[in-house]
């Protein structure tokens, strides 16, 4: 098989039934990609080679035998936030450098069982929280497409693998923006599903009224081929819906014809790089000329969506990480005079800057007194945007535009400054505060630099938006590029 | 919104992380400046809005009262930074 790294993972189903590559084989190919070129990269923090050969072997039996499912023998990234029993999952954290989980997230052992080999853990920002991946205790994560670059966050990981072909797929997570934005700024596509419809069990929790598993590939049509097997109700998981899932890739044909486009005034507003408000113009007017109907809607409460997400997210966020304590599992410091100190110590040595400023923007606003002017008031924000989706939804299918207001920035641009690198994220996180499906397809470069289309669905939408994505790309080829330093 | 000294490292008490003098005048700094960006939630009149917790407005499921669990303290205890006779050692709390 000619260049396995870059064939769809359909076309490498398809050579591993035919027995044209063997499931081994393939996963050195990737494994030598990551060799020569994670050193300056950084996209993984753990490469399993030990595993990697027993699982592609298992999966080579089940081929061989006739019981492989369309994955098997396909290798995946996971996201160094799902659990992995016997293999580190660190968050990105000094807190976690040497945690290894006892158990599987649900996300992982459904890979597994279907035959996916695990070729390591992907680099992150530390707790999912951060817009550059420059957060990792690991390092930063260098963009493929400029390694002077951020590869955005905080699944920079992932994206940059894909971007770099290292692996043809990857897990990733979006609690404001984490599988879109890298998405965008690396030239990959990312789906973040609705809320609930894949399982957050066994994913390290951030923010878990908006935390969300999700996919990075290089096309919607991979993309669509993983989430069938990784989406679903899970009864681990408290807040999984019970909701079918549907056949994304018999999807993947259906005509545009008529499809209502809804284009949002606040996504071209000011602050949009042009020719990325451009890209998105481009986009849409392909889009038409395959019969998509397109009309302006509005999103009012948009420039509300940072404000309100900085006081929820933080808040869960402070509550959800008080778990490590140094007690039971994670980091402890050395030489404690007692309890309060070893508590105090230990979250100071193990979690880095910005979790740090999170964890205390959380504690103060759920402080006694502060509740009702900060949760509660973002609580109430969140349902003004909800609202102005739900608005939308009643006139559109989709919501297309711009995911980020620009390409990507330079590595330390704006690592003194969080609420500049907040601000990179006022076009996905609204889309977390309303618990929406959305997907970040490549949509064009400017100064040879990547930029993304943004299309938004309703709930349970996932279907439509990779068929939407699936059409595009039939038209397009920006999600056929590849960096040159990954050629 | 800014907050002082006093007030950041009360919060920081709250939150159980240990900050020392230099790092204190940043996170004032740092803090005050997210919650500036957090006021902007002010200009939004939300009067009769109920907040939303939850996307689908969906309720906790509840389940039959039944073991699920079987006992792996040792293989939990694994990962712990100090465990003796399967319990865990901290620091003394009572004199």
């Amino acid at each position: 098989m000619q260049n396995p790294h870059s064939a769809s993972l359909l076309e490498l189903s398809d050579a591993l039934h035919e027995g044209q590559i063997t499931s081994m084989a393939l996963a050195e190919v990737f494994l030598q990609r990551i060799r020569q070129q994670d050193t300056v990269l950084n996209s993984f923090i753990t490469v399993t080679e030990d595993e990697v050969r027993a699982q592609a072997a298992a999966a080579d039996d089940r081929l061989r035998a006739g019981q492989a499912t369309r994955l098997t023998g396909i290798p995946i990234a996971h996201k160094d936030i799902f659990c992995t029993k016997g293999v580190k999952t660190t968050c990105g954290s000094r807190m976690l450098q040497d945690f290894i989980a006892p158990y599987d997230a649900t996300v992982v052992e459904r890979l597994d069982r279907a035959g996916m080999v695990t070729l390591g853990k992907t680099n992150m920002d530390e707790f999912a929280m951060g817009s550059s991946n420059e957060n990792s205790y690991f390092g930063p994560v260098r963009n493929p497409w400029d390694t002077q670059r951020v590869p955005g966050g905080s699944s920079g990981g992932s994206a940059a693998a894909i971007a770099a072909r290292l692996a043809p797929v990857a897990t990733a997570t979006d609690t404001g923006g984490s599988i879109r934005q890298p998405a965008a700024f690396c030239g990959v596509t990312g789906l973040k599903p609705s809320y609930g419809r894949v399982s957050r069990y066994g994913m390290v929790a951030f923010a878990s009224s908006l935390d969300q598993g999700g996919l990075i590939a290089a096309s919607a049509a991979d993309i669509a081929l993983v989430l069938e097997e990784m989406a679903g109700f899970d009864e681990r998981d408290s807040t999984s819906i019970d909701h079918p899932v549907e056949s994304y890739v018999s999807m993947l044909g259906q005509s545009i014809e008529g499809l209502r486009i809804g284009i949002a005034v606040e996504h071209f507003s000011q602050g949009v790089e042009p020719a990325v408000a451009q890209a998105s113009k481009d986009a849409i007017a392909l889009l038409e000329g395959q019969g998509a109907k397109v009309r302006e809607i509005r999103l009012p409460h948009t420039e509300l969506s940072v404000p309100a997400y900085y006081v929820v997210a933080p808040a869960e966020a402070s509550s959800n990480l008080a778990r490590y304590d140094g007690v039971r599992f994670g980091h402890r410091a050395a030489d404690s005079q007692d309890l309060e100190d070893m508590y105090k110590r230990s979250r100071a040595q193990g979690f880095g800057d910005e979790v740090k400023r999170r964890i205390m923007i959380g504690t103060y606003a759920l402080s006694a007194g502060y509740y009702d002017a900060y949760y509660l008031k973002g609580q109430q924000i969140r349902r003004l945007i909800s609202g102005d989706f739900a608005q939308a939804f009643e006139d559109v299918d989709v919501i297309v535009g711009p995911t980020t207001p620009t390409v990507a920035f330079k590595i330390g641009e704006k690592a003194q400054d969080p609420v500049a690198m907040y601000l990179s994220d006022i076009f996905t996180i609204g889309v977390n505060l309303a618990g929406l499906p959305a997907m970040s397809l490549p949509a064009g470069f400017t100064n040879g630099l990547p930029i993304g289309l943004q299309i938004v669905g309703n709930y349970f939408d996932e279907g439509r938006l990779l068929n939407l994505g699936h059409q595009y790309q039939q038209l397009s080829d920006w999600h056929r590029q590849v960096p040159a330093l990954s050629a | 919104m800014g907050l002082n000294r006093n007030e950041v490292e009360k919060i920081a008490h709250l939150a159980r992380l240990a900050v020392s003098e230099e790092q204190l005048e940043s996170y004032v700094t740092d803090l005050s400046r997210i919650l500036d960006l957090v006021a902007e939630m002010n200009t939004a009149d939300t009067t009769d809005v109920a907040p939303m917790a939850h996307p689908l407005d969906a309720t906790q499921r509840l389940r039959t009262d039944e073991v699920t669990e079987s006992d792996q303290r040792a293989l939990f205890q694994d990962g712990a930074p100090e465990v003796e006779a399967g319990l865990y050692i901290v620091p003394k709390v009572i004199e």
